[in-house]
């Protein structure tokens, strides 16, 4: 005791932690508003907005299998090579070589599942309790934006394995870009602008008019850098705007 | 019509306040406990799946070997669905882009303010059936496309073995150009005049601006539809053609 003591009260210690955790109302409040990590919560909440059977979770749980993907994300990126020499290898490699290999791309996989059917679900749920309505409406705006940008997340991540899958999925999807009206090579109204498949919307999306290098390493880019950075931008602004807009929703 | 004309005038109706029994409770133990249970809870769901399932992994990529069918990940797999119905353009592009800003712009649309913070259909019926419609087609499309597809795109059910050649639809055709253009503009005038006509409050309340806005995305959506129906049951490829684009 006298050494937790000593620990506790030590300038190391108390240069960390502000307070102690005595049960008196002033140090719940300090544990939320002197911690980064809590304080995007408000001091207090409404038991209401804590009923599990009101939000299932479902936001948070969206959020917390973004924080997966960036661990194991970030875990697997030490492995894999986005070339088309060694992508695939390197996807073989982490499965048989690297320990619990497996397991982290495992996870890294069924957690973007999970993410997409969460994101999908937390949609459904704030529509059907209204929580779009005012003053709420841009937050809505920023959840549809959060929920392209989980879609696009998940379908830049499925080349990089670099097998059969990945290839023709993409390979298909892409298509999806060249039949852009005005802006793809097979659209409609493309001779307007004197667009071909050299200078359109796929080719800027794939650095080609085929899926090979140039496309996975676009995908890789996005899929590492550019989408998680601008998912976490407007993670922050959701997050603030709940604060801002009076909390999670409640009866008027 | 009448359940729509009573949600929209929700607001002008005494609404019934329920006495809230709503504490207000530190975040700190209370809410932050229960996050870090679910938190635990959910890790271990995701590590016993990770261990229990291997993610996919076929052969290395081949630009010579066609994979049949090539398949989306399976929450794109209701667009790819729709591609057996539209061109290109609509289906990948059109439609994305129409169901993205058609999301954004429900708050502004719904003049309801009724069911803030509480699962309240009684009071939102015209807004909730049609979010509702939307969202199962969404996954009926994923159904469809995920598990009722085989080689070529043929239908096959689940049972049905793949190595079955299916041959293509029969013959398809296309609506007469001069019907084409009166269905589709008999379908929008219609569909834009009717609910006004049928409920003048309802009209009022949205404003013109909104009510179009909001008739011309219920229309569309169910024109995508109304086209899926129109395709399987009377093989009709396209309601319009035009030099330039079609329907």
């Amino acid at each position: 005791m006298m050494i937790v003591n000593r620990i506790t009260q030590s300038r190391v210690w108390t240069s960390i932690f502000r307070h102690n955790l005595d049960d008196k109302p002033r140090n719940k409040g300090l544990a939320v508003t002197s911690n980064v990590f809590l304080h995007i919560h408000p001091v207090t909440t409404r038991a209401s907005a804590m009923k599990v059977r009101f939000t299932f979770c479902m936001g948070g749980l969206t959020f917390l299998m973004f924080i997966v993907e960036v661990v194991t994300g970030i875990l697997l990126m030490f492995y894999y090579r986005p070339v088309p020499e060694y992508a695939y290898t390197d996807m073989k490699l982490i499965e048989h070589t690297v320990h619990y290999g497996m397991f982290l791309r495992n996870m890294h996989r069924w957690a973007a599942h999970a993410m997409v059917i969460l994101v999908m679900l937390h949609m459904l749920r704030v529509f059907l309790t209204g929580s779009y309505k005012p003053p709420r409406e841009f937050n809505w705006v920023v959840g549809v934006l959060l929920l392209t940008l989980t879609l696009l997340l998940s379908f830049t991540g499925y080349l990089l394995p670099w097998d059969q899958i990945a290839f023709w999925a993409i390979t298909v999807g892409s298509k999806m870009a060249a039949a852009t009206p005005f802006l793809g090579s097979e659209g409609p109204f493309h001779e307007l602008l004197k667009i071909n498949e050299y200078n359109d919307m796929q080719y800027l999306l794939l650095g080609d008019n085929r899926v090979w290098g140039n496309a996975l390493l676009r995908f890789y880019v996005l899929h590492c850098v550019l989408l998680p950075v601008m998912c976490t931008v407007f993670i922050a602004i959701h997050f603030w705007r709940i604060r801002k807009d009076g909390g999670i929703s409640r009866p008027l | 019509m009448d359940a729509l004309a009573d949600d929209i005038n929700m607001d002008v109706k005494k609404q019934k306040k329920a006495p809230l029994n709503d504490e207000v409770v530190f975040t700190f133990p209370d809410l932050v406990a229960r996050e870090f249970l679910v938190i635990i809870l959910a890790c271990v769901v995701l590590s016993l799946w990770s261990l229990a399932l291997d993610a996919p992994l076929k052969a290395i990529a081949d630009p010579n070997w066609t994979e049949n069918p090539a398949k989306a990940p399976w929450y794109f797999v209701g667009l790819q669905e729709v591609l057996v119905y539209f061109d290109p353009w609509v289906a990948g592009v059109g439609i994305p882009v129409l169901i993205i800003f058609g999301l954004m712009a429900i708050p502004y649309l719904d003049p309801n303010p009724a069911g803030v913070g509480e699962y309240n259909v009684r009071d939102r019926k015209f807004s909730i059936s049609l979010f509702m419609v939307g969202y199962i087609f969404w996954f009926v499309l994923i159904i469809f496309g995920q598990f009722l597809r085989g080689p070529n795109w043929q239908f096959y059910w689940p049972w049905e073995d793949w190595a079955v050649h299916k041959e293509a639809d029969q013959k398809l055709v296309n609506l007469p150009v001069l019907w084409g253009y009166v269905s589709l503009a008999g379908y929008f005038i219609a569909g834009l005049s009717l609910p006004a006509l049928v409920s003048r409050s309802f009209y009022k309340k949205l404003g013109f601006g909104r009510y179009v806005t909001t008739w011309i995305l219920i229309l569309l959506m169910f024109l995508i539809i109304i086209k899926i129906v129109l395709r399987i049951f009377f093989h009709i490829k396209y309601i319009l053609v035009t030099p330039y684009f079609s329907i």
